[in-house]
């Protein structure tokens, strides 16, 4: 009995939705505190206008013709239905996707997931504000941490396991991809030489919104500094949401499915490309080659992978 | 009927306890105070974390809602059983006979045991069948029989649910709870098990499968997707069967046979038990906006590439009107008396039966020929005077579209409620496969209406479930 090519689309999107929603939580997060701390007259909207950019969202947020403070982007990031990426939308597609797959996981997986989104819908939006804002986004972290636990612990190492284990890492490698190139400006060599307390701050940041702020110090044991930040992000295999170690593990993924049905695909290739990407290179290569230019083509080959990965396994 | 006090299974009337009652009525009286009220309290976090909820048509999205359980078993003796798998047996060869003939030679018909009119004419009935020739023959393999009891040795039927019986879920988890909830219980007592329907199911399935499907026929449930309220039912027996639960666009046809898209491309499927009506299973050869099915389908099973469980067109033998024939049925094919009752029910065309069922309608049950679910469907005795006058009004207009019956006096069941234990009206729906052989869960699913005096026991309608054990001698 071999896996519906929907069952396989399903399990893939169920991960990367739930990847997601602790990715936007954490992006609005990062977001939030900028916003905080902006001194410069209209400096908040644009840290807002920035972090939704990363978010892929802006153009959808512009389409709602609202001011971008902080009440409205909370909002609009946490519950509208209107924004794609929104935890709500976000909570539900995976619920939907994990309803369609019902036998395709573990009743600890679908609990997770559902009471994840039965909880979520009982919120009152009016009443997140301030404090309990930052409650609600520690919140969605944790309940993505617990899917993933239930998802750890639970289920079959098979073909699903390894759909599984892809949405979520082409989802994050695509979110770590963002944030860095939101700022990565400031994250070029010459910037060193400034080293303001403003640069200081948004570097902290960056490590923040990729849950790196703390494990940096123990890779680096040193202050900040801004090629070191790209390199852990880029370049460091034990830095679990950097882009070599989600595009190692994407690849291994993408084997694990050609040795369960026992042929070669060619979302294989394209995996293996991705990779090569990172691998072996250095930051000075990049930096050499522009950073932007390199983060740019690092998403459009990890979207290429997840289309090659539809295309191969029946996707539809 | 109406004055006497309803047969009660536990308590005989002089209070004493029936015999199959003793273990639980002494277990009963060992429990502490409020071991019950934990229970109940339990049960509902138990069917929650198992995610057995059903969707509320027209409410909220996401509201999905746990079916009442109530933690006093059902208890059945193994004699009692015994004659009513007997009756159900029969009833269900019958039946299938039935259907061959219908879609056949239609001998009945020419014997004049069945009015033609009442098949030929009769929306349920599927001309697209005719000489069509189910594997083994069987068109209806798994069937719901709903039952209810009167008194001590009185068991009527109610309705053979022929087309795709729900439920049989809740029957596997209420014993799956009980059995966490109550272990010690089950030690008194030996009762029947439940468990084996999935695997049953599962021979059931593959026995019907098509001559030409080689090695382990590959079986899939086909449901009509998530938001269908019995959805859960669905993925649920396709998970403890091991099949592919798939909607309509997961499979096609291709050269007048079935195939699923999976991961590695085409696969054949054999065996289709779908949970989707026949109206909508196909949009080539029956409603042609239906979304739901599967182009093509149809050809392929007349070509005999695939199984359909049930078969289309089982209705026309369900069918409320052709409901008061099945005793006649039962002799003409199987030259038996019929061991099990029908609910005496009146005939609304012969002016003499209409005449009767006009003047006495507030005692008297109404049900559309075509309703099901309680919809369409009147309770003389608990409905208001205006109710009787627009019954009466539907049933001159159209007396061929109404049968009648008498209100029967369902048996109750201790059931627990914040008031303590008191009875409550019962009815019985137990499950049977037919394939290779008839098989039969012992027990079934108890439905129970919680309300007080209440005869309706629809989930919709404040309804409960009980688990149902059959002992063993």
């Amino acid at each position: 009995m071999t896996m519906l090519g929907r069952t396989a689309q399903n399990l893939f999107w169920l991960s990367r939705y739930v990847e997601r929603a602790e990715n936007m939580a954490r992006l609005l997060e990062v977001g939030y505190r900028m916003s905080l701390t902006s001194r410069r007259e209209g400096g908040a909207s644009e840290h807002l206008m920035s972090m939704m950019q990363a978010a892929e969202v802006d153009e959808d947020f512009a389409r709602k013709e609202r001011p971008a403070d902080v009440d409205t982007v909370a909002h609009f990031m946490m519950f509208d239905p209107d924004n794609p990426s929104s935890v709500y939308s976000c909570l539900q597609a995976a619920r939907t996707n994990a309803r369609s797959v019902r036998t395709a996981i573990t009743s600890d997986m679908w609990g997770a997931i559902n009471s994840a989104w039965l909880e979520f819908s009982q919120i009152k939006p009016r009443d997140v504000r301030g404090a309990k804002l930052m409650g609600l986004l520690e919140w969605v972290k944790n309940s993505s941490h617990q899917f993933r636990g239930a998802l750890l612990g639970t289920i079959l190492r098979d073909d699903g396991f390894a759909f599984l284990q892809a949405g979520s890492f082409i989802e994050r490698a695509d979110n770590t991809a963002r944030i860095l190139d939101m700022k990565y400006f400031v994250l070029l060599p010459q910037s060193e030489m400034v080293g303001s307390d403003l640069d200081t701050q948004q570097w902290s940041l960056i490590l923040r919104a990729a849950s790196a702020h703390r494990s940096y110090r123990h890779v680096y044991h040193d202050r900040y500094q801004p090629q070191n930040i790209a390199d852990f992000l880029i370049l460091r295999p034990e830095m679990p949401r950097s882009l070599i170690y989600c595009a190692r593990f994407i690849e291994q993924n993408i084997e694990t499915l050609g040795a369960f049905y026992g042929r070669k695909q060619v979302c294989d290739d394209v995996a293996g490309r991705l990779r090569a990407m990172v691998e072996g290179t250095t930051m000075d290569t990049i930096f050499a080659h522009g950073l932007h230019e390199f983060l740019t083509e690092f998403i459009a080959q990890n979207n290429d992978v997840a289309n090659a990965l539809a295309e191969s396994y029946n996707f539809y | 009927m109406g004055d006497t006090a309803p047969f009660d299974e536990m308590h005989n009337a002089d209070g004493s306890v029936r015999e199959p009652y003793r273990a639980l009525a002494q277990w009963l009286d060992e429990q502490p105070d409020k071991a019950l009220t934990l229970m109940q309290s339990d049960a509902e976090a138990i069917f929650r974390k198992l995610g057995i909820t059903f969707a509320v048509y027209g409410s909220e999205e996401g509201t999905e809602k746990v079916i009442p359980f109530d933690v006093i078993p059902r208890i059945i003796a193994a004699q009692e059983w015994r004659r009513l798998s007997q009756g159900i047996d029969q009833r269900v060869r019958a039946l299938n006979a039935f259907l061959h003939d219908i879609y056949h030679g239609q001998d009945i018909l020419k014997a004049g045991r069945v009015p033609e009119k009442l098949i030929l004419d009769n929306s349920a009935f599927c001309p697209q069948m005719m000489g069509l020739e189910p594997a083994r023959q069987v068109y209806a393999h798994i069937i719901g029989v709903d039952i209810v009891r009167v008194g001590p040795d009185e068991f009527y039927v109610l309705e053979d649910n022929l087309r795709t019986p729900s439920g049989v879920s809740y029957m596997l988890e209420d014993r799956e709870a009980m059995m966490i909830l109550a272990p010690d219980l089950f030690q008194r007592q030996k009762v029947a098990p439940v468990e084996n329907y999935p695997e049953n199911l599962r021979r059931t399935l593959e026995s019907v499968a098509p001559a030409g499907a080689s090695g382990a026929p590959n079986i899939v449930v086909l449901t009509p997707g998530i938001y269908n309220s019995a959805y859960f039912e669905h993925s649920f027996l396709a998970d403890q069967m091991g099949a592919t639960l798939c909607e309509g666009p997961d499979l096609f046809v291709d050269g007048g046979k079935v195939y699923m898209r999976t991961t590695t491309g085409p696969e054949r499927v054999d065996v289709i038990y779908r949970r989707i009506d026949d109206d909508y299973l196909d949009p080539l050869t029956f409603r042609p906006d239906s979304m739901l099915g599967v182009p093509g389908l149809f050809s392929a099973y007349r070509a005999g590439n695939v199984t359909l469980v049930n078969a289309p067109g089982t209705g026309i033998a369900d069918d409320k009107a052709v409901y008061t024939y099945v005793p006649d049925i039962v002799e003409f094919y199987l030259g038996e008396k019929a061991l099990l009752q029908n609910v005496p029910t009146y005939n609304c065309t012969d002016d003499e039966q209409r005449n009767w069922v006009l003047a006495n309608i507030g005692d008297l049950v109404v049900k559309e020929v075509h309703g099901s679910g309680g919809y369409g469907m009147m309770v003389g005795p608990t409905s208001s005077k205006a109710m009787h006058a627009e019954f009466r009004r539907k049933i001159e207009a159209r007396p061929d579209n109404y049968i009648v019956q008498p209100t029967l006096a369902l048996s109750t069941c201790p059931t627990y409620v914040n008031a303590g234990i008191v009875p409550r009206h019962v009815d019985l729906r137990p499950y049977v496969l037919v394939g290779d052989e008839v098989r039969i869960t012992p027990g079934g699913l108890t439905r129970v209406a919680l309300k007080k005096g209440s005869l309706v026991v629809n989930s919709s309608q404040g309804g409960g479930t009980k688990d149902t054990w059959v002992l063993e001698e």
